[in-house]
């Protein structure tokens, strides 16, 4: 009992900080500032957010934005994943791959905008394609230090029950082991990928999408809606990142509760 | 017929400086078929090295390992292993690491958790079944590792140090199961320990190894029927033999 009133106790504390952080906006906004287009205060976005719910284009901004993540993400991961396991498990791959890897991971996502525009032209995929290049490096990363990691006993003892191929050891035996990694890589690149939309979207792709809304109206000077537009992009990381490890950790690592990290 | 024979077996290591370091020095051993062995010695005599080289998860450079009339290269199906660390997987349920060796084996679901039960049950873990292993004790998980390492019949079960981690109570019970399950599989059984109560409470023969290198020293018939009571006179001599032997003629250097 005690507990869960001091759970709802800090429940309330982390909306009191809210609240009192939009307070504290609207007062410098509105009493100090006094300037919509330098600052636009809570309640210009709250008008701002309602004109743009009439206008009917939030919607399709999602549902571009949603393509052009989903793109991204989804090649990261059928690009990722194989690598990172291949560089994880054999010493010779990752002696093979590990270089080239390393040079273009520090490459700014953004720098292949260039490209990107040549190579797939103002489609959903060339945003798709900067998202990737963000995703992928988690990906791989995690999903290589996870292979790497996989305790000798268990694929030991494995061999010992028949598990002898190297496809099938690390099918039931290192992916398995891995996943916890894996999946938090996947995390990571979903953040990362988040972050790369805005400015995917920026050189005009598609004549949707969160971020695209967010530039098309800086050029219309309308600052309100820049800041609805910031928070739904902020709010849309959160929750995919919340429901992605709400159902991760419930559904595939279950096992993991109890276990001594 | 004997279920494992070793001939004239050396394994050795190069060390970093460019020296040899033998590890095992001629091994010579017959098991006979559903006999208890024990392997005795201290830590670092190349126990666990002569067991993984019956395993097949090690390949001995000299000498040969036969078991079951049949010289074994890599892994083979007729050995099953239990290990010292804790070796169940932990992202499956107890029921689905049991079965893990009839998956490998291809048989469909419902068979080999039917197979797989029957080895739960003789362990009395059936209201483990869908547990991970992080939520048994020490002692309950060695007990799923040894009918894991039963479920595909072996003809020949090792055991490294398998009951080392526990306390001694656990393990005392452990050791009584083991035979138990022993009396009624009757697999061959080489257990290595380090602990000569354990040796002699369990096995029909005691081997006992002295390090650097690793080298048979001397060879005990136990001959106490079973069960047998630890705190008893004959108990208490067995072992006093074997202790006096190791510290006179298998002394560590």
């Amino acid at each position: 009992m005690k507990l869960s009133a001091v759970r709802i106790g800090k429940r309330w504390l982390g909306v009191l900080a809210i609240v009192l952080a939009i307070v504290v906006w609207e007062v410098i906004a509105a009493g100090i500032v006094r300037n919509a287009f330098i600052l636009p205060s809570p309640v210009d976005v709250a008008y701002a957010f309602q004109e743009l719910a009439e206008t009917g284009r939030l919607i399709p901004d999602f549902i571009d934005s949603l393509i052009h993540f989903g793109i991204g993400l989804a090649m990261a991961l059928i690009v990722g994943i194989p690598l990172g396991i291949l560089m994880g498990w054999s010493r010779r791959c990752d002696a093979f791959l590990d270089p080239v890897v390393e040079l273009l991971r520090p490459i700014p996502p953004l720098a292949w905008i260039p490209f990107a525009i040549i190579w797939f032209g103002l489609t959903a995929y060339s945003a798709g394609f900067v998202i990737f290049v963000g995703a992928v490096f988690p990906v791989i990363i995690n999903t290589y230090s996870g292979f790497r990691s996989v305790p000798r006993i268990f694929v030991e003892a494995g061999i010992m029950l028949g598990c002898t191929s190297n496809v099938r050891q690390i099918r039931y035996i290192a992916f398995p082991s891995a996943l916890p990694s894996v999946a938090s890589g996947i995390r990571i690149a979903c953040g990362v990928g988040w972050m790369c939309l805005v400015a995917a979207e920026l050189f005009g792709v598609s004549n949707n999408g969160l971020g695209m809304s967010l530039w098309l109206y800086y050029n219309l000077h309308r600052m309100d809606c820049v800041v609805v537009y910031m928070i739904l992009l902020g709010l849309t990381g959160l929750a995919f990142d919340m429901a992605f490890r709400h159902y991760v950790e419930k559904r595939f690592l279950k096992w993991r509760t109890g276990e001594v990290a | 017929m004997a279920s494992l024979e070793i001939k004239n077996l050396n394994q050795s290591f190069s060390r970093d400086d460019g020296s040899r370091l033998v590890v095992l020095d001629n091994i010579n051993l017959e098991v006979k078929d559903k006999e208890f062995v024990c392997i005795l010695g201290s830590s670092g005599c190349g126990k666990t090295t002569l067991l993984r080289l019956i395993a097949g998860l090690d390949e001995a450079q000299e000498g040969s390992i036969i078991i079951d009339g049949e010289e074994i290269k890599g892994q083979n199906p007729k050995v099953g292993m239990v290990f010292q660390e804790y070796s169940l997987f932990p992202w499956r349920t107890v029921i689905d690491n049991i079965a893990f060796g009839l998956e490998m084996k291809g048989l469909g679901k419902e068979e080999r958790y039917r197979v797989a039960e029957r080895y739960l049950d003789l362990v009395n873990l059936t209201q483990f079944r869908d547990s991970y292993p992080s939520e048994l004790s020490g002692g309950m998980r060695q007990r799923v590792a040894v009918v894991r390492a039963l479920t595909l019949d072996p003809v020949l079960l090792l055991m490294d140090e398998p009951f080392g981690a526990l306390d001694a109570q656990t393990r005392n019970m452990l050791q009584k199961e083991l035979l138990d399950i022993w009396e009624e599989t009757k697999k061959t059984v080489v257990f290595i320990t380090h602990s000569v109560d354990e040796a002699v409470y369990l096995s029909d023969r005691i081997i006992v190894i002295t390090p650097r290198p690793g080298r048979i020293c001397r060879v005990f018939d136990v001959g106490l029927s079973r069960p047998r009571d630890r705190t008893s006179v004959e108990f208490a001599q067995v072992r006093r033999t074997v202790l006096d032997v190791i510290s006179q003629n298998c002394s560590i250097q």
